[in-house]
């Protein structure tokens, strides 16, 4: 695929980058587009911007709000009073450098303010010279630099909307960090800095207009959204002969699933949700979407508004009563996830009137699980035969959240059911995956076709892992359970000589192997297949018959 | 922001070339938006392009990809209702690509 910007050679050598030599500026940028004010108002953010008109002029002072100085720095105050965790990250790193080499992004770009304290710093300085003593009494006398402080600038705008969109709140750096500092919340915050100042970013902020609207990132309406489930419903009986439902606002249900958009929309995403579905089925479970909440997705975590994040997640729970439902539980979405597990009772909750008995929320994987497990779901391993499978660890799940009732089950559970379902699983290089995983290098609200080149370098290290077990291991296929993985790799993987077709959903793959009770065996399938052309056959021949006796008998007629 | 120019008219595209008005949607539009890319439309090319318009007026929205080869199958014959056929045709993503000359709006989420 073309490209006009190197694209990483990867060897596949060790499955592991070796650490590239510093391009200053390498990854040196307008960022990606500028939210328009219409979006900014539908997120209760300030509109009094005007928008650039070429991108040379993002982050020029005439584009901002008035003040906007004084605002930046009154929504940093703000910002470190309400989350003591920022002011501890910005206070406490003591440049012992273990970070440096961690990000993807800059693995794969080699510019410097793509590690992960470089990128911190550049929030930090400005924290530093307006925050702290050191770094005021140096300003004053004109020397900030001495104690790290800079003054906020135009350009320290234009490197914050560059770089800040350069991460993909991953976390990897703070696993790596002896202090714990994540950048993730870091980024978070100076995006929410930039959406005070005229500076949002137009694909989140969109795209969280639909959802607030039309209840999805899609814009999928309900009309849309229940043709296409039909749609499926109608493929599986194809598939299988058996009668399995994907209801929408079925009232009294059980459980609500609560699953990213993409899923009804994107490859292998949708398989995925058809694996869902059978299982679901297969344990007689009583199950819905919903129209109103159909979407997992949580984008008000990536521009770190709390505001945002909690108006997506209360229409979850919205849904979850007005639907009288037991359970929540969630599709394979990464940060949909991270959001469910780790935030959700506090930003929608209690949720007391669901079953305690079950984990609120619960993730579909903690049930598909143990039900192999116990051997309550009938598998015929041998559909996934013609894969070597490895599995990609997603960023969210694995350093944002747990799965199962035991440390690490989040690495544990997925694996499980690959291996439950089929015979052939390799995993990629220690270094790359469970805790110390790599980003697909399109999460945190990278997704986006103007971030392409950032997208296509930061996959680099996932990419050099796939190369080692596809070399070594005869692996054919990587598969996820996220969302934004998924659509990444499928965007990306050609750039680094794969095919897209090679990553698939983890629910897809229990779908290939599940066999449903009532399942017509793959003869019975032809066989009703050529009774029913048979019968169209006969029935067009009897129609035809019938028009042409009707014809020869008006013509004897008249 | 950017235009397209067309019989003397400048027609607003956004950022990335999809028609900001999309009511002004005429297929002489889509033959120039397509051209802007260097692409010419074929036959083939208004197939999918018709679907989309359809489906399009119907839901209000481009029409997932399943549903998407699964309608062309219907209509143009099995060999044509796969992904790579519509990647044939539209290189950058049937999704993407085909539904800015068809006028309709991007689908975004994480897709």
């Amino acid at each position: 695929m073309a490209a006009d910007y190197d694209v990483p050679k990867i060897t596949g050598e060790d499955g592991i980058v070796d650490i590239p030599s510093l391009q200053p500026d390498a990854m040196k940028g307008h960022g990606p587009w500028v939210s328009k004010p219409e979006f900014q108002e539908d997120m209760h953010f300030p509109t009094d911007f005007t928008m650039p008109e070429s991108i040379e002029n993002y982050g020029d002072a005439g584009t901002l709000v008035e003040n906007w100085k004084e605002r930046a720095l009154d929504k940093m105050g703000d910002l470190k009073g309400r989350y003591r965790s920022l002011q501890v990250f910005l206070d406490i790193c003591v440049k012992c450098g273990a970070c440096t080499d961690k990000c993807h992004y800059y693995i794969g770009s080699s510019d410097p303010k793509n590690m992960p304290v470089a990128r911190q710093d550049l929030l930090r300085k400005v924290y530093r010279r307006y925050f702290t003593f050191a770094g005021k009494f140096f300003g004053k006398i004109g020397m900030p630099g001495f104690v790290g402080a800079a003054e906020l600038t135009e350009d320290v705008v234009k490197d914050w909307y560059n770089y800040y969109h350069q991460c993909s709140q991953c976390r990897r750096c703070s696993v790596f960090c002896p202090y714990g500092i994540d950048t993730a919340e870091i980024s978070m915050a100076a995006r929410e800095i930039l959406d005070h100042i005229g500076m949002g970013q137009k694909y989140c902020t969109e795209i969280m207009g639909k959802l607030n609207k039309i209840g999805n990132n899609l814009g999928l309406p309900e009309a849309a959204l229940a043709d296409t489930l039909e749609g499926l419903e109608e493929d599986i009986f194809d598939e299988t002969g058996v009668d399995v439902k994907l209801p929408l606002d079925k009232k009294g249900s059980d459980i609500l699933l609560i699953t990213p958009s993409a899923d009804f929309f994107a490859e292998p995403h949708v398989d995925g949700l058809m694996g869902y579905a059978k299982v679901l089925h297969e344990l007689g479970l009583d199950w819905t979407l919903s129209s109103y909440a159909s979407e997992g997705a949580n984008f008000g975590m990536f521009i770190g508004s709390y505001e945002n994040m909690r108006k997506v997640s209360l229409r979850i729970r919205k849904a979850a009563q007005d639907l009288g439902v037991k359970r929540i539980v969630f599709g394979e979405c990464g940060h949909a996830w991270r959001v469910a597990y780790s935030f959700l009772n506090t930003l929608a909750g209690p949720f007391d009137f669901l079953d305690q008995n079950y984990p609120v929320p619960q993730h579909i994987l903690e049930i598909t699980e143990p039900a192999l497990a116990a051997g309550k779901l009938n598998i015929d391993k041998s559909q996934n035969d013609d894969k070597v499978l490895t599995f990609h660890d997603s960023c969210n799940i694995a350093r944002g959240s747990r799965m199962g009732d035991k440390p690490g089950g989040q690495f544990v559970l997925p694996r499980n059911v690959i291996k439950a379902v089929c015979n052939n699983y390799v995993d990629m290089p220690a270094d790359t995956i469970h805790d110390a995983t790599y980003c697909c290098g399109g999460g945190g609200g990278i997704l986006t076709d103007d971030l392409m080149e950032i997208r296509v370098k930061g996959a680099q290290p996932r990419m050099e892992a796939l190369k080692h077990v596809t070399d070594k291991h005869q692996v054919t296929h990587m598969a996820a359970i996220c969302a934004i993985c998924k659509s990444q790799f499928t965007k990306v993987v050609p750039y680094y000589g794969f095919t897209m077709d090679m990553i698939v959903s983890v629910h897809q793959l229990v779908s290939n192997a599940i066999v449903l009770k009532g399942q017509l065996t793959e003869e019975e399938i032809e066989a009703r297949d050529a009774a029913e052309e048979a019968e169209r056959i006969a029935a067009k021949e009897a129609r035809e018959k019938a028009a042409a006796e009707k014809a020869a008998k008006e013509s004897k007629d008249t | 922001m950017s235009t397209l120019e067309l019989n003397g008219e400048s027609i607003e595209l956004d950022e990335e070339g999809y028609l900001v008005d999309l009511s002004l949607w005429t297929r002489e539009i889509g033959e120039a938006l397509a051209k802007g890319e260097d692409v010419d439309l074929t036959d083939e090319h208004w197939d999918i392009i018709d679907f989309l318009r359809e489906y399009y007026e119907e839901y209000q929205i481009a029409p997932a990809v399943r549903v998407l080869t699964k309608a062309v199958g219907k209509r143009l014959g099995k060999d044509k209702g796969n992904s790579k056929y519509l990647y044939s045709l539209f290189p950058y993503g049937p999704g993407k690509q085909a539904c800015k000359y068809a006028g309709l709006p991007k689908p975004t989420g994480c897709v």
